[in-house]
């Protein structure tokens, strides 16, 4: 994991590959893009000049399921995006080097790639106590963290902790862990939100970045649209049953067996914006709905204090008692029933007692 | 903008003026002055039709009904559920937008549930009188050719600001299933800028459903109670837009 800046084309001949494939590729690819004759040879020139781009990958309050996911991605094959594709300058986790050899990284990459290199942020950084619960190196971590986002080219902000928060900025948040972008604020940050993120996704956003060397496309809430703009709900190859009005009641009824929309036992899919309903998990082998759960909205701001993952409604606390809207709503309705009936019947007496007055004094 | 606030001497129509267009002589017909407007009764009602229909549907769509037995293609349940739902909602924001074009080009008593006049006092005044007179502490209540001044204030909130806020937050749910290049999305997307998980937006439209359940209850009990007890005509004038007055 050297930091001197290599090319494409320096590691595709490490890996064996002879000029004359490189060239041939370079064509083949222009050709198949439909692109000129002397598009070759600009592709060509970008490989061999390009340098890859430098991420740094560090690790706050997090459980590195992130990590693991990333390193079970398909497609590409992570050894494609760590090895070839970027070039991977120090990541804690995973870096054969340790303890004041490994801290060095992080200085020489910040002086030699200033604004050039891609901070990849797995989980968050605790600013309670002066950032005291996170320790890495030495000193806070929300130290090192704007550190290293001071001289950053972007940042990736890896899952829900990087992205939203997530469980250890669950209430009442006693280590008062913040999500990245309330930290960082003056450099442009990619959600990556997910628990973990699907390792596709991971490795997509990073393919991206150095395939257009420009950053994706991001929705509103600064998640890439390219796996972020459209909701579980909207993919879910259960959906049909859905819209027919099929759902399962309870678990392990006849309509589970069916395999029946899993709506009413709180599934999130309709919250929920990510990937999972199309490009799956574990290589595209299955994701939690078609497993026969719902759901749980891991991708979500705060999906932690939503409630029970097997409601469809949130919680609300505000009234001491759990209740949720419908429960309030029906308990509200009632109550201003009620008044409106004893006010009706109040209202009755009154008259009569009123016209017998009138009467009385009338007469 | 002299309607529901005017002091009492105002908002009391001068009976003798109308009373004496009977040729002089005491009126044998009530009293009636114009006060709503086709396109307000109009939309009154068009609005009361589509919050009763996306009440009813959006109670199913959080709440569904029984699964249905057979194939997934030979049914269509909640598609119709929430077609209804998305249709009567677009019927009442077109009418709701409507009501607020009629409020510049209306008569004066068309604007009254856009406003409270907050900064008067003789406003306030007159809305501690109606809810002594709705806590049976006054023995008759005043007359209002438009809104009493208490309806005002249940209008302007129960009615303008929860269906204002219901409609953004409706479109904006519907702007997720309609994708973030819709227009509902430009439009209204920067409600999850507020709320960035959509869990919270349908938790607090489903709250907002139930506020409009207790404004219509409220609505139409006092619509009741205020024709058969007080001394103008509510009902029939939400007809015929004519307000009778009575003693």
């Amino acid at each position: 994991m050297g930091a001197a800046t290599e090319t494409f084309y320096s590691v595709i001949r490490r890996q064996g590959i002879t000029r004359r494939s490189f060239h041939k590729f370079c064509s083949l690819t222009a050709t198949s893009l439909g692109l000129g004759p002397l598009a070759a040879s600009r592709i060509a020139n970008a490989l061999e000049t390009k340098p890859r781009v430098p991420v740094i990958w560090m690790h706050g309050l997090e459980c590195t399921c992130c990590s693991e996911s990333f390193i079970r991605s398909a497609h590409p094959l992570v050894k494609d995006a760590v090895l070839s594709m970027i070039s991977l300058d120090y990541d804690d986790t995973i870096m054969a080097a340790a303890g004041h050899q490994a801290e060095a990284i992080l200085e020489e990459t910040r002086a030699k790639h200033k604004g050039q290199y891609i901070l990849a942020v797995e989980g968050n950084p605790p600013l309670n106590e002066g950032g005291m619960f996170c320790i890495d190196g030495g000193k806070p971590f929300v130290e090192k963290l704007k550190m290293m986002a001071e001289d950053a080219m972007a940042i990736i902000a890896w899952g829900a902790c990087a992205s939203w928060g997530c469980v250890q900025a669950a209430k009442p948040n006693p280590t008062q862990a913040t999500p990245i972008d309330k930290v960082i604020t003056n450099k442009p940050i990619i959600k990556v939100p997910g628990c973990p993120p699907i390792a596709e996704v991971m490795t997509g956003v990073v393919t991206f970045i150095t395939t257009f060397g420009k950053l994706p496309e991001l929705d509103r809430q600064g998640r890439p649209k390219m796996f972020y703009s459209q909701r579980i709900h909207d993919k879910c190859y259960r959906r049909p049953h859905f819209d027919a009005g099929q759902f399962v009641e309870e678990w392990d009824d006849e309509s589970a067996r069916k395999g029946y929309c899993l709506y009413k036992m709180g599934c999130k899919g309709p919250t929920t914006y990510n990937a999972c309903s199309t490009v799956r998990w574990n290589g595209g082998v299955s994701f939690p709905i078609q497993s026969g759960h719902g759901c749980i909205g891991c991708s979500e701001d705060g999906f932690w204090d939503k409630g029970s993952f097997y409601d469809r409604l949130t919680n609300i606390k505000q009234f001491g008692i759990e209740k949720n809207a419908d429960q309030i709503g029906m308990v509200a309705a009632g109550a201003v029933g009620a008044a409106v009936a004893a006010h009706a019947a109040v209202t009755a007496v009154k008259r009569l007692a009123t016209k017998r007055e009138d009467a009385d004094h009338n007469s | 903008m002299m309607d529901a606030v005017a002091p009492a001497s105002d908002a009391r129509p001068d009976l003798a003026a109308i009373a004496a267009d009977a040729s002089g002589e005491r009126a044998v017909g009530r009293p009636t002055v114009y006060v709503y407007e086709a396109p307000v009764r109009i939309c009154h009602w068009v609005n009361a039709f589509s919050i009763i229909v996306l009440m009813v549907t959006g109670y199913l769509i959080g709440t569904p009904l029984p699964t249905v037995a057979g194939e997934a293609s030979d049914n269509f349940v909640m598609g119709y559920i929430r077609f209804a739902h998305f249709a009567a909602g677009q019927v009442l924001a077109v009418f709701f937008l409507t009501r607020i074009l009629w409020a510049f080009v209306g008569n004066h008593h068309s604007r009254q549930i856009f406003y409270i006049p907050v900064h008067r006092k003789q406003f306030w005044k007159e809305v501690l009188h109606e809810i002594r007179w709705y806590a049976f502490l006054e023995r008759e209540p005043k007359m209002y050719v438009g809104h009493n001044p208490l309806a005002q204030t249940a209008m302007f909130t129960g009615f303008t600001l929860f269906v204002a806020f219901m409609i953004v937050t409706g479109f904006a749910l519907y702007s997720e299933g309609q994708g973030i290049d819709s227009w509902q999305y430009k439009l209204f997307g920067w409600v999850f800028a507020i709320w960035p998980n959509s869990q919270d937006v349908h938790t607090w439209h489903h709250l907002g459903m139930w506020a409009l359940v207790v404004f219509v209850m409220v609505h139409i009990y006092a619509a009741i109670r205020e024709d058969i007890m007080s001394r103008q005509s509510i009902i029939s004038s939400m007809i015929s837009g004519e307000r009778q007055f009575r003693d």
